[in-house]
């Protein structure tokens, strides 16, 4: 059993959790991510390490409530345990080495991209972070990542807080401008890191990006999560969850996430009129 | 006593075949205590007892089944246990007619003795008496790790407990059991035995902890650190092979690990639990062992109108266990031998439509033994289904040669170990299973979790 340690809403979507695992706090880094199973008859989901202190044992992890576990792990509270947590899985992200990197935060993205801002910061690389929300009431993290960047550029899609546009612009805006990157990191939904791929690409600018796809076990034995980059099929848990994002089929990996939608809709719906009754 | 001169096996109860394809309920019912007397009596009781030998771990078989004959249940189940750590799980899942029972003599002139149905009889009956006992030796304060909680692991782990080490397991999944949990099907072996077969193994003091993937949370280097002396690393088939075909990406093509993980392990079939399942009308299953067999069973279970098995070579080189093969029959699955895979089709939203298929002939023998299958060229024709499951094996989990210095491995990734002792080209690092042979059955990554147990033994004795 895994205790949760603090709880809070990040926005009205998604929260944070600290959760009592000192083995994993111990080891794991930024890139990486675990699985966790809140109860007996629960799923296993993947969610990505946000942070992890090894001093008090606990790791951070964030969650929107996009289905039913994500809606039943939000049920849990400060003191209320997680059945199983089994991480950290994946490879970290090789940050060494790096002068300027532009790091780019799509929605619940922000908080994945959170932790590779922050490795980077205290390693004294000089990051420019370009978080994307849809509107101004949903920005969170604002002022973790203003602490982990050099610069910090909030947009909205509606121009809500006043910047508007896709992180896809300010981006191309900072290109075109001159500035340059050894790295780019993308991390969001697949239709905007492949938006941002599009906009590296022609400049060579090395791009990598987070994959979250389906899987089970999370150690490399049920192939769920598999997509193919530079022509080879590959394993998000054991070879990624970060790719190089011009490699990536993205046709594919779009199309691969669709497979459960249905079956997920019908759980979901079931559990929220569980609840509402 | 006298010799039951009946000629064939004594039937095994089971489920009939139109009821058993819609639940997962155990197809094989198991003996009652006269059919099990009655089959006990069949045994000659040879002197040279050729039935141990085709054993890897060495059952006595004419002494416990003699145990049966004189109604001594409990007294042949500890026979058994005496060098099988897992008897409910082997008298079920077993090849008996490629080992045990392949060398009886009662199967010259008709059906060997039933041993695997009479191993799995006494087993049953011990669980119901729920006899708890202590068999753990005095602790000789030397510790070991075991890395998976599969077959193999688990019965080195028991050997060596026996012995009087202080045993660890790692399990990398949040439940043990390894592919007797995830792989494995309810219907051909259920849970709660395995379970009870692990709890047996905890009450003798070997210690399990879940959740722990080696080579993540921990690596071997580490293992040592904290005091364990030998490690056995037992971690199975990982990674799935695909077909290597155009159109793998489809949804609708996965691995027969996801499909039968996600129904035996995290229980997708129930109402009750939340993993999604794939559900298809018509499902083609691609190989011929025991996994397709379980994967074509389950999605029949799960209610596909239509269930292929796709394999490339003919009935006779099928390697799965000729029970399964018979039962997968009997429930209806299609077999389209000498045919293999060419291309998967799908629509516009890409959602598998069809499984583009060609035929083939044997030609001569390949390293195997097994005559090589040769496309006919032109042969294509396509079969139209919605799901396509892969079960044409798997390579070994990376995660831990690739996180052990010192570890080497085969160009499969298999990993090389002494053919005697099992030991790594790490001191103190044992390894067996399908880490070490790619996938294989239960009852070999028993054989080299016992044998491993023994070195390991050897070696801490030694030191």
């Amino acid at each position: 059993m895994y205790k949760i340690v603090s709880k809070r809403a990040l926005n009205a979507f998604v929260s944070l959790m600290e959760i009592d695992a000192p083995l994993i706090a111990a080891k794991g880094k930024a890139g990486q991510f675990v699985i966790l199973r809140v109860n007996e008859t629960g799923e296993r989901i993947p969610l990505t390490l946000a942070d992890e202190d090894p001093e008090r044992g606990t790791i951070t992890i964030m969650y929107q409530k996009v289905g039913k576990t994500t809606d039943l792990l939000d049920t849990l509270n400060v003191g209320d345990s997680i059945l199983d947590v089994v991480g950290p899985l994946g490879k970290a992200t090789e940050l060494d080495g790096y002068t300027r990197v532009a790091v780019v935060g799509g929605g619940v993205g922000c908080a994945i991209a959170y932790p590779e801002a922050k490795a980077l910061h205290r390693l004294g690389t000089h990051v420019d972070m370009i978080a994307g929300f849809r509107n101004k009431d949903i920005i969170m993290l604002e002022e973790e990542l203003e602490k982990v960047s050099s610069r910090l550029f909030v947009m909205t899609d509606d121009g809500s807080n006043g910047n508007k546009g896709f992180v896809t612009a300010k981006l191309q805006e900072l290109l075109d401008v001159g500035e340059e990157y050894d790295l780019v990191i993308a991390i969001g939904p697949l239709p905007m890191m492949r938006a941002v791929a599009n906009v590296t690409k022609p400049y060579g600018i090395k791009t990598i990006v987070s994959m979250n796809p389906i899987m089970v076990d999370g150690t490399g034995m049920c192939g769920g999560c598999r997509l193919t980059v530079g022509g080879e099929t590959k394993f998000a848990c054991v070879d990624g969850p970060e790719f190089d994002a011009h490699e990536v089929d993205w046709d594919e990996a779009m199309h691969r996430l669709g497979q459960y939608k249905e079956q997920e809709h019908t759980c979901r719906m079931t559990f929220m009129e569980g609840r509402n009754a | 006593m006298a010799i039951n001169n009946q000629p064939n096996k004594t039937p095994m109860p089971e489920q009939d075949p139109q009821i058993r394809a819609t639940n997962f309920d155990e197809v094989a019912c198991g003996y009652t205590e006269e059919m099990a007397v009655n089959e006990a009596q069949r045994c000659l009781n040879c002197k040279h007892k050729p039935c141990v030998s085709g054993c890897p771990v060495n059952v006595q078989i004419p002494d416990f089944i003699a145990k049966i004959a004189s109604g001594e249940f409990e007294g042949a189940y500890q026979v058994i246990r005496g060098t099988n750590a897992l008897p409910a799980v082997c008298g079920r899942v077993c090849p008996q007619e490629k080992q045990c029972e392949s060398k009886c003599v009662r199967g010259i002139k008709g059906e060997p003795v039933a041993i695997g149905r009479l191993e799995r009889f006494a087993a049953d009956m011990h669980m119901k008496t729920e006899i708890s006992q202590s068999e753990g030796a005095p602790h000789n304060g030397h510790r070991v790790a075991v890395v998976g909680s599969g077959p193999a692991g688990l019965t080195c782990a028991g050997d060596l407990n026996k012995l009087g080490y202080d045993v660890t397991v790692f399990e990398a999944f949040h439940t043990a059991g390894g592919v007797l949990m995830y792989g494995i099907p309810e219907f051909r072996l259920p849970k709660d035995i395995v379970q009870k077969e692990i709890a047996a193994l905890k009450d003798a003091g070997v210690d399990i902890q879940t959740n722990m993937v080696i080579g993540k949370i921990l690596d071997v280097d580490e293992l040592f650190e904290q005091g364990y002396e030998a490690v056995f690393i037992g971690s199975g088939a990982g990674l799935p092979s695909f077909m290597g075909i155009p159109g793998e990406g489809l949804l609708g093509v996965l691995s027969a690990n996801e499909f039968l993980t996600r129904i035996n392990l995290m229980k997708g079939y129930r109402e009750d639990y939340d993993t999604p399942v794939p559900r298809a009308k018509r499902v083609a299953v691609v190989g011929g062992g025991n996994v397709a067999m379980d994967a074509a069973r389950c999605a029949k279970r799960l209610g596909a109108e239509k269930v292929y098995v796709v394999y490339r070579r003919g009935e006779e080189e099928m390697p799965a266990r000729l029970e399964e093969i018979h039962h997968a029959k009997e429930e209806g699955i299609e077999f389209l031998f000498l045919t293999a895979p060419a291309a998967v089709h799908g629509d516009e939203n890409g959602f598998v439509t069809s499984l583009e298929c060609v035929s083939m002939e044997l030609t001569e023998p390949d390293e195997s033994g097994r005559r090589r299958p040769c496309e006919i060229k032109g042969s294509n024709h396509l079969l139209e289904v919605d799901m396509v499951i892969a079960a044409i094996g798997n390579s070994p989990n990376p995660l831990i040669r690739t996180t052990t210095p010192g570890l080497e491995a085969n160009r499969r990734g298999c990993l090389v170990v002494n053919e005697d002792t099992l030991q790594t080209t790490r001191e103190g690092v044992y390894a067996g299973g399908d880490a070490v042979t790619g996938a294989a059955t239960v009852i070999l990554a028993m054989g080299a979790g016992k044998k491993a147990a023994a070195s390991i033994h050897e070696y801490l004795m030694g030191k």
